[in-house]
């Protein structure tokens, strides 16, 4: 390893408001020459923190591909002596409403992602851009509710799906996941600093609101909103607390739910429960392959994360 | 959890940026309210409005079987809780858990940060290795985990035996280590979040300083003590606040891992809460719980204001 290369563009990238190190700064031969040793010591504890973070990952996929009695055996196997197998899988699939419970996370997240994105993307532009009575107090109770999880609310939340009847269906799973004043408030922060020049000449041909927020400044958040919308969809995929509560009929339930019901019925089964672990996760790895990127800028300037 | 700091990523021609609060936008539009409205209704309906009826639920022996808040009970739940031993252990339980949790994941987090943005190459795979458990859901974390810690054949009994440790039954099902399994797993599960924030943190550091700091003749480690740590105090204490808040709410993985046993030795507070209001049927009471953990939490966000106010009042002054 060289000792004066400059940081890895890739990381610059992801992080904005950097300066990219030009090849010209390669002064930082100053700073890189640490002593020989104190660098190797510095890569291998790096090295053993990657791989005791690693491990876990690797182990559960690994043991959810071997059969059975060789996911409990002892002294472990790293390659399994019968092979690798699908049979946990099939298993797993096969188990009637796995497919199902799937189906309904997706839609449950879709739609919570959905109806967040529009309903905090108007109520943000409102907030940055019109002019109306009472707005600094609206302004000053969103931010003020950021800091209250939505966990506390489980309770009376519960017993207004009861009264809604809407405990046991889809919009009960969606209806309060989609108040996220964070969101509001991150993307009024961001139309605000969209310069105000660009609507004028819109607003000066007679253009609607809606129709400048439509053609012109949502275009131009693009990157703001994919941010907001993939930690809506991550935060509705994992949630476990409130649809574990408004749902009991299991043909309702999302698959952390849902495969929640199913582990005590496999016992130590741990081949299949490995490969549930990997499937609830499986989306949620894609939609971090995509969107690695988005999904680390996003947490470094605006420090937000699903709920 | 949803949590925002203070800094928001710029669109392109954000130097032109002008606040609309001037001049030509002060007009009021009334059609203001047509873009709140979906927002605002769904905030009354499924914030505010149940915040005020757990406020007055609170002080009603409401349950789940009848409908309607039921007999008037005075501050009866609330001496309840308060002399409940398991609201308290409960409590004192998920202090538990801050303490073994914070620590850790900032000094690791931190160190993990330093270390990657130092990296010659490959910072793109410690960036995957660190952050990919965060994105993972509670279900996943919280099979993987338990199946680590299962006793004889589990990972966790490698390092452990090794280290002398007697694995007995495993590290979940003994009173005394169950919530440090749990910790274990929570601080694997969510560091990559602290971690992006350091390295974010790490990145706005100019160079020069560590430069300067080398002509001087200060050693690397000197420089990330003298330079790097005190740069980054504001990262650390949204980190700490963020924390303490995040382990004030954790649910998914106690319930996952060992359904607050053994005993009770790890139920948490919404734990107790969700036991008292499903099992036992009791929204009276458990919205007193949540009422008082909802009181600590606001305690914590005012302290978090004031200490941010603080070191705002200093920064403009030095």
């Amino acid at each position: 390893m060289s000792a004066a290369t400059p940081t890895s563009p890739a990381l610059s990238k992801a992080v904005p408001a950097v300066k990219a190190p030009t090849l010209a700064a390669t002064g930082t031969r100053s700073r890189r020459r640490a002593p020989a040793p104190a660098r190797i010591l510095a890569f291998v504890i790096l090295a053993v923190l990657a791989l005791a973070w690693l491990t876990p990952v690797l182990w559960a996929t690994l043991t959810s591909f071997k059969n059975e009695a060789e996911a409990a055996a002892m002294p472990v196997t790293i390659v399994p002596e019968n092979g690798f197998t699908l049979q946990a899988y099939v298993n797993v699939l096969s188990e009637g409403l796995v497919p199902r419970w799937a189906w309904n996370s997706l839609i449950t997240s879709a739609a919570v992602t959905l109806i967040t994105v529009a309903i905090s993307a108007l109520a943000g532009y409102a907030l940055s851009r019109l002019r109306f009575a009472g707005r600094q107090m609206l302004i000053t109770l969103i931010v003020a509710s950021i800091m209250i999880p939505g966990q506390i609310l489980i309770v009376p939340l519960f017993h207004l799906m009861l009264n809604l009847n809407l405990v046991d269906t889809y919009w009960g799973i969606i209806l309060p996941q989609v108040v996220a004043a964070p969101m509001v408030f991150i993307l009024k922060k961001f139309f605000d600093q969209i310069p105000f020049e660009l609507e004028e000449a819109a607003l000066m041909d007679g253009a609607s609101r809606l129709r400048i927020l439509w053609s012109i400044v949502l275009p131009l958040s693009r990157p703001i909103l994919g941010a907001v919308a993939i930690f809506v969809f991550i935060g509705a995929w994992n949630n476990f607390l409130w649809p574990f509560i408004v749902v009991n009929d299991s043909n309702l339930m999302t698959l952390p739910t849902g495969l929640q019901t199913v582990i005590s019925a496999y016992g130590i089964q741990y081949a299949q429960n490995m490969a549930q672990a990997v499937l609830a996760a499986l989306p949620l790895i894609v939609v971090f392959m995509f969107f690695q990127r988005q999904i680390i800028k996003g947490i470094a300037t605006t420090g937000i994360a699903g709920s | 959890m949803t949590t925002t700091s203070p800094t928001v990523p710029r669109p392109a021609g954000a130097q032109a940026a002008r606040r609309p609060s001037g001049g030509k936008t002060r007009r009021r539009t009334p059609q203001a309210w047509l873009f709140l409205a979906p927002f605002v209704i769904f905030y009354l309906a499924f914030m505010v409005g149940p915040m005020i009826w757990m406020f007055v639920a609170s002080f009603f022996h409401t349950s789940t079987v009848e409908s309607g808040l039921g007999q008037f009970a005075g501050v009866e739940n609330y001496a309840e809780m308060f002399a409940r031993e398991d609201f308290w252990s409960a409590l004192w339980h998920t202090l538990q858990f801050t303490l073994y949790t914070v620590p850790p994941l900032v000094i690791i987090a931190f160190v993990m940060a330093v270390l990657t943005n130092r990296a010659v190459r490959g910072q793109w795979f410690f960036r995957l290795a660190f952050f990919l458990p965060f994105i993972l859901p509670s279900a996943t974390i919280s099979l993987i985990w338990v199946f680590i810690f299962t006793p004889k054949t589990g990972l966790w009994s490698l390092p452990a035996t090794r280290l002398g440790l007697d694995v007995g039954n495993g590290i979940l099902s003994d009173p005394r280590t169950a919530m440090i399994g749990i910790a274990i797993a929570t601080i694997w599960w969510t560091i990559g979040f602290n971690f992006v924030l350091y390295l974010a943190g790490l990145q706005e550091i100019p160079r020069e300083l560590y430069e300067a700091a080398a002509v001087d003749g200060a050693t690397p480690l000197q420089q990330i003590w003298k330079v790097t740590v005190p740069l980054l105090n504001r990262t650390t204490g949204l980190v700490i606040l963020l924390q303490i808040i995040a382990s004030l709410k954790i649910f998914d993985q106690v319930y996952l891992m060992t359904n607050g046993g053994p005993g009770v030795s790890t139920q948490v507070a919404l734990g107790l809460i969700t036991v008292t209001a499903f099992t036992d049927n009791r929204i009276g009471a458990a919205s007193a719980a949540s009422v008082l953990l909802f009181l600590i939490i606001l305690v914590i966000a005012i302290i978090q204001q004031i200490v941010t106010w603080a070191s705002t009042k200093r920064e403009e002054v030095s």
